[in-house]
């Protein structure tokens, strides 16, 4: 039965995969001649300061990108969980941004953060008019805004379905012992989310990983180098400086660090044996 | 070590694979069909007087007819590389010379088109012609108009502030000044795209060194950016960007949405170094301005001891067509006679002026003079005409792989992120 899945997998993912291996040792501009390389490839692009950047940069990304998302989701869709009133029509609110294409929601943030003819102008903010995508303090800042307005309401999604999970006797039984929303919220909801938490943030972590679409458009890895992360990195050099074998190279770099992210995430907190969640019924 | 084409044709396979996913669905390049030929153009600018001029030769040609496809710049440029590295070229191949032309010829990936073109190439301006050359033979003709750098103003803005159109440097940074005591961003610059960036350097090294300064690059000498004429080019943009000449926000600007040039035309901004193709915008965004002869335009500022000629210029001598060497012959003999048939004849030059652009022909003053924007458009055809030098822009000319860093290091240039020896010195280790 797996047949049809293995084979779709070996033909679009392990001969390209075994391509890039070749490729990395290779130098090869997309035109003319293929000459070897050895270790030549390897060598340059993990000694190359603007790599390197780029692996920092990538590092930082995750992590402010799990660090803003996170907990914004989670308080999200708890919210979107309960019963207030209009709770349907701020989720459909809150949910919008997920149906739009990266390269859309790109190119409106570049619109509207524009110092000139932006939002700040239009609604005469001058707060809102800063130099958002020029200066190389503030671009990466605006990324994982811009990442996190774009992916929190998928996060939301999970959280509010995850919390609407959790037994109601949990709480019913909690209020009769006296426990208070905070109390409610930190002892019964957040532990009871724990699988929720561990799967998101996996998504979150891999993800930013691979962002790519989204930053590429809004700031071409600009300005200078402040935003451009390894994915970036990696199709500048095979597509702008048509450097194969080194963004090659960039690629089983990639491929490796989300590899073993996604695995020691697995491995660390125990989904690979994850059982049901009926504690305490 | 050389492997051999099997391998490198499979090599390239795997290689476009999951980099052109996306890209690789889709159309099919029709060359090797034996069924007419194919060309690949891009879409805006002047798309229309190419269609119009391929749907001339369909129509008189049934049996050999071209069938065209049109892309976005940038998807263009990565989809034709791999598309000629593989054998997969359309007959007609859309360039801008420069490197990307020299690998081409030097792979025998394009044919040699010196006998087939010659009545055309007579009347093409010979400083365009020139790109399309390598070692004296033709493998390129310009298919559309010159796009020259040109130093647009906003004439109202300037008065306001007490100043003229800049003739020498001393008067631009006096400009410079008085516009930004007049509360006004001196020049409006597209950071965030970094290729209007280029055109500063571009104009600022040929007024100091001359062509020479960017020919040692082009030539691989050691030391080329570390020369001092092309270290005080740089200097002189740390001076401007030191004294607020483009404002605090220009990285910030993209020119893809024509925001730089708006700056100029809503009088944000006095000044802006733009190509010749931003000009028709303006007059459809600003008609009153222009109308009320708001808008200015003049040669880059001179540069007192500076070896450059006044009247050399740079951008894009013109777009160029040439013609596969994979595709069956018969596609070729078609492209060949559609060049020389078809190509800048009369009724793509009127196309060509018609939606406000200069087309690279001899003896056009008449034609151009008639047209509805015919003041500027004579002024950009005699820059070219009586052009010194034309320079084609320094990421077609350079291969792709310095003009890439060369995109990198100039950003941060103007970044102050780096000096100017520093850029020089990184620039260096580029070639």
């Amino acid at each position: 039965m797996a047949a049809p899945a293995l084979l779709i997998f070996g033909v679009f993912a392990l001969i390209p995969l075994f391509g890039v291996v070749a490729l990395s040792f290779v130098h090869w501009d997309g035109l003319g001649d293929i000459t070897w390389a050895g270790f030549d490839n390897w060598q340059t692009a993990l000694t190359d300061p603007v790599s390197r950047n780029a692996l920092w940069l990538t590092v930082q990304l995750t992590i402010l990108c799990v660090a803003f998302q996170a907990p914004v989701s989670l308080l999200l869709g708890v919210f979107l969980a309960g019963r207030q009133r209009h709770r349907a029509f701020l989720g459909v609110l809150f949910f919008l941004p997920l149906l739009f294409s990266s390269a859309a929601v790109a190119i409106t943030f570049t619109a509207l953060l524009d110092p000139n003819f932006g939002a700040g102008s239009a609604l005469n903010v001058a707060l809102l008019s800063q130099n958002w995508l020029g200066d190389p303090d503030l671009a990466l800042f605006v990324v994982v805004f811009v990442i996190g307005w774009s992916f929190i309401p998928f996060h939301t999604l999970l959280y509010q379905a995850g919390t609407r999970q959790i037994p109601k006797e949990l709480y019913e039984a909690a209020r009769i012992d006296g426990a208070g929303p905070f109390d409610q919220f930190f002892r019964i909801t957040l532990p009871m989310l724990k699988y929720t938490i561990v799967t998101s943030t996996t998504l979150m972590t891999v993800g930013s990983l691979t962002y790519f679409d989204l930053i590429f458009v809004l700031t071409g890895g600009g300005p200078g180098n402040a935003t451009r992360v390894l994915p970036l990195d990696m199709y500048l050099t095979g597509f702008r400086s048509y450097d194969m074998g080194r963004a090659s190279v960039l690629a089983l770099v990639l491929i490796a660090v989300g590899l073993a992210i996604a695995l020691g995430l697995n491995r660390i907190t125990g989904t690979s044996r994850m059982g049901g969640r009926g504690e305490g019924i | 070590m050389k492997l051999g084409t099997r391998r490198r044709t499979l090599l390239a396979a795997g290689a476009a694979a999951p980099f052109a996913a996306a890209s690789a669905c889709g159309n099919e390049p029709g060359g090797s069909n034996g069924d007419g030929a194919t060309a690949w153009g891009l879409t805006g600018g002047s798309e229309e007087a190419m269609r119009s001029s391929f749907e001339a030769w369909n129509d008189a040609n049934p049996d050999r007819q071209i069938s065209a496809e049109y892309f976005a710049n940038d998807a263009y440029k990565e989809r034709i590389r791999t598309a000629v590295g593989s054998g997969n070229a359309p007959t007609l191949i859309f360039n801008w010379t420069g490197s990307t032309l020299a690998d081409y010829v030097a792979n025998d990936y394009v044919v040699d088109l010196t006998d087939g073109t010659r009545d055309l190439i007579d009347r093409v301006i010979p400083s365009v012609a020139d790109a399309g050359t390598i070692d004296g033979r033709v493998y390129a003709v310009p298919n559309n108009q010159s796009q020259p750098i040109v130093f647009y103003h906003n004439l109202e803005v300037l008065e306001e502030a007490g100043t003229a159109i800049p003739e020498t440097w001393d008067d631009l940074m006096n400009a410079v000044d008085q516009l930004q005591s007049a509360g006004r961003t001196p020049i409006a610059l597209a950071g965030q795209s970094v290729w209007p960036e280029l055109m500063w350097i571009q104009y600022l090294s040929d007024r100091i060194g001359g062509p020479e300064a960017f020919n040692r690059v082009l030539a691989g000498e050691a030391g080329a950016w570390t020369h001092p004429d092309m270290v005080a080019a740089c200097e002189r943009i740390t001076e401007l960007v030191d004294a607020g000449a483009f404002g605090d926000a220009f990285a910030s600007v993209s020119a893809d949405a024509g925001a730089d040039q708006a700056l100029m035309y809503t009088g944000e901004a006095g000044m802006i170094l733009q190509g010749s193709w931003i000009y028709p915008d303006v007059v459809s965004n600003a008609p009153d301005l222009v109308e009320s002869g708001g808008v200015g335009y003049s040669t880059f500022p001179s540069i007192e001891g500076g070896a450059g000629e006044l009247s050399n210029i740079v951008g894009n001598p013109a777009n160029f067509w040439s013609v596969s060497a994979n595709d069956s012959e018969e596609a070729q003999q078609i492209a060949q006679d559609y060049l020389s048939e078809m190509v800048l004849n009369d009724d793509h030059i009127d196309s060509l002026i018609e939606v406000g652009t200069v087309p690279p022909i001899v003896d056009l003053e008449d034609r151009i003079s008639q047209s509805d924007m015919g003041e500027y458009l004579l002024f950009t055809y005699e820059m070219v005409r009586d052009a010194g030098h034309f320079q084609l822009s320094w990421d077609q000319a350079l291969p792709s792989g310095q003009a890439q860093s060369l995109l990198e290091n100039l950003s941060q240039l103007f970044l102050g992120e780096q000096s100017a020896e520093q850029f020089a010195e990184s620039m260096d280790a580029t070639l």
